[in-house]
C-alpha cells in the first residue's frame, strides 16, 4: 500500500480546459501524473451518473473542469453544469462520502498554469484521504489494486 | 371527513352530467378494511363508489398524464396530488385545460407499516373512524390508534395539505404542520458525521431488494425508459453489489431533485421500509435555499434544474 497512487479521472470541456491541459503540456508545466482525461464537448456534457460510476468502478476521485461562466462555448452549458454539481456535491457529502473526492473547477484555453496547480490539489486532496472505499463496487475494486 | 366525501359524490356526478370531463380519477374502497385503491369513473352512477378519507395514500396524479387524451379528465387531489400536477404543468407534460383539479383537504394518510406493527401483524378485518381515533379490529383483537401513531412520517410533517392549484376545492382548507418540524429529520440526520451517516445509509440500503417499487409509486418517476432499464448503455449492475443499490438510489435522488413534492409515495410503496425520505429531503433543501425553488407550487416557473442563474453561488468551485 505504500506505493498506492490516487488515480483520478478528468472530464475536461473540449473548449476550455482540455486547451488549458494541452497550454500546461507544451508549457512544459510540471503537474502529477495521477489523472487520466476524458475530453468531453461541454461541461453540461458530465451526467452525474459518470461521476459516481467512476468512484464505483475504482478510481479515487473525480475532476470535472469547464469554461468560466459566460464563456460557454454553447452559451450556457456550463451554468446548467453549474447547478448540477452543486446538487451532486451536496447529495454525495450527504451520504458521507469524503468531500474532497469529486472536485470542480473552471480553467479557461489561456490558464495553463492554473491547470497544473488545479490537479495538484487535487492529487494532494486526494493523497491525503487515501484509496476510495466508498461507493466502490468489490469485484472492480480488487481487480484494480492490481 | 363524511362531508368531503358527500361533496365529492355530488361535484363528481354534476362533472359527468355536464360533460365537462370524461373520466374523474379518484379512490374507492379497496379489498381489504384499511385500504383503498385508485379508480377511473366514466358515468354518473359510479360516482357514489368514490371515498376519500385516511386510506387515500397514492398519489393519483400518475395517472393524469396517461388519461388526459381521451378528453379532459378530472382528478381528485389532495395537497401532494395537486402539487404533482402542478408540476407536471411546469414540465410541459400537461396543459392546464386537459385536467380539472378537485382538491380535497388532506389531514393525512396511513403508513401500512406502522400500522401492522401496531397490530402486531394480525389479520384485520374492520376498521372505522371514531371520534378523532382510529380503530382496527380483527379476530379476537380491537386496537385503538391515534392518528399521529399510523399516519405516514411525511403526512406528519406535511407544509402542504391543499392542492396550491385548484378548479374546485371541497370543504374548508386542511392545515399544515407547524413551520420548523419540516425539516427536523433531516437536521437531526445532518449533525451526525460523515462516517456515521456512510454506515447508515449502508446498512438502509442493504435491505434494498430492487423492486423499483419506490420509482413505480413515484409521480415524477415518468420517463418511458429509466436508466434502471437500459441495457446499452447498462448503467446499473443487474447483480446484488451493494454499490449497485445505493447508486440507483443517489440517481434517483437526483432525478427528482428540484422535482419531489413529498408525497411520500415512494416510502409507502417500499415492501422494506426503506428511509427514501432522506436523500429527496436534503436535495429539496439545498435546491430551495440554493435556487430559492419550491416544486409543485407555481405552474409558470421553470423547474430549477432546467434553468440557471448566471450569479448562482459557485463556492465549490476551483
Amino acid at each position: 500500500m505504500k506505493d498506492w497512487q490516487p488515480k483520478i479521472l478528468a472530464f475536461l470541456c473540449n473548449w476550455c480546459s482540455y486547451a488549458g491541459a494541452d497550454l500546461a503540456g507544451v508549457s512544459r508545466i510540471q503537474y502529477p501524473p495521477n489523472i487520466r482525461v476524458v475530453r468531453i464537448p461541454c461541461s453540461g456534457r458530465v451526467n452525474p451518473i459518470f461521476v459516481l460510476k467512476s468512484l464505483q468502478n475504482g478510481f479515487d476521485g473525480v475532476l470535472v473542469s469547464g469554461c468560466h461562466p459566460g464563456d460557454c462555448h454553447y452559451i450556457s452549458g456550463n451554468y446548467v453544469a453549474r447547478r448540477k454539481f452543486a446538487v451532486l456535491k451536496s447529495l454525495l457529502e450527504f451520504v458521507g462520502v469524503e468531500p474532497g473526492r469529486v472536485q470542480f473547477s473552471w480553467v479557461s484555453a489561456g490558464e495553463g498554469e492554473k491547470f497544473a496547480e488545479v490537479v495538484t490539489k487535487v492529487t494532494e486532496d486526494i493523497r491525503k484521504l487515501g484509496p476510495a472505499t466508498r461507493l466502490v463496487k468489490n469485484a472492480v475494486s480488487a481487480g484494480a489494486e492490481a | 371527513m363524511a362531508g368531503v366525501e358527500q361533496a365529492l359524490r355530488e361535484t363528481a356526478r354534476e362533472l359527468l352530467r355536464e360533460g365537462k370531463v370524461g373520466t374523474i380519477i379518484g379512490y374507492v374502497r379497496g379489498s381489504t378494511p384499511f385500504r383503498s385503491t385508485p379508480a377511473f369513473i366514466e358515468n354518473e352512477e359510479e360516482a357514489d363508489r368514490l371515498v376519500f378519507d385516511v386510506t387515500c395514500g397514492s398519489n393519483l396524479a400518475r395517472y393524469v398524464r396517461n388519461h388526459g387524451r381521451d378528453g379532459r379528465v378530472a382528478i381528485v387531489a389532495k395537497g401532494c396530488d395537486g402539487r404533482a400536477v402542478v408540476q407536471y404543468l411546469s414540465e410541459g407534460q400537461l396543459k392546464r385545460d386537459d385536467v380539472l383539479i378537485v382538491g380535497v383537504p388532506c389531514t393525512g394518510v396511513l403508513d401500512h407499516g406502522k400500522v401492522s406493527r401496531l397490530v402486531r401483524n394480525r389479520n384485520v378485518t374492520g376498521f372505522r373512524e371514531e371520534n378523532g381515533k382510529l380503530v382496527f379490529e380483527g379476530d379476537g383483537f380491537e386496537v385503538t390508534a391515534d392518528r399521529e401513531d399510523v399516519l405516514a412520517d411525511s403526512c406528519l410533517r406535511c407544509r402542504y395539505p391543499n392542492p396550491p392549484v385548484h378548479d374546485v376545492f371541497l370543504d374548508e382548507p386542511a392545515e399544515a404542520a407547524p413551520d420548523g418540524l419540516h425539516w427536523q429529520e433531516l437536521e437531526k440526520f445532518e449533525q451526525m458525521a460523515a462516517q456515521e451517516r456512510w454506515a447508515f445509509f449502508e446498512k438502509e440500503f442493504a435491505r434494498c431488494i430492487r423492486c423499483y417499487a419506490c420509482r413505480n409509486a413515484c409521480p415524477m418517476c415518468y420517463c418511458e425508459e429509466c436508466f434502471v432499464d437500459q441495457s446499452d448503455p447498462q448503467w446499473i449492475g443487474k447483480g446484488i453489489d451493494p454499490s449497485d443499490t445505493m447508486l440507483f438510489h443517489l440517481v434517483r435522488a437526483l432525478h427528482t431533485a428540484g422535482r419531489c413534492v413529498e408525497c411520500g409515495a415512494c416510502e409507502r410503496a417500499c415492501p422494506l421500509g426503506i428511509r427514501l425520505d432522506l436523500l429527496n429531503s436534503k436535495l429539496e433543501r439545498e435546491v430551495h435555499d440554493r435556487f430559492g425553488y419550491t416544486p409543485g407550487t407555481d405552474p409558470d416557473e421553470t423547474p430549477a434544474m432546467a434553468t440557471y442563474d448566471e450569479e448562482d453561488k459557485q463556492e465549490f468551485m476551483l
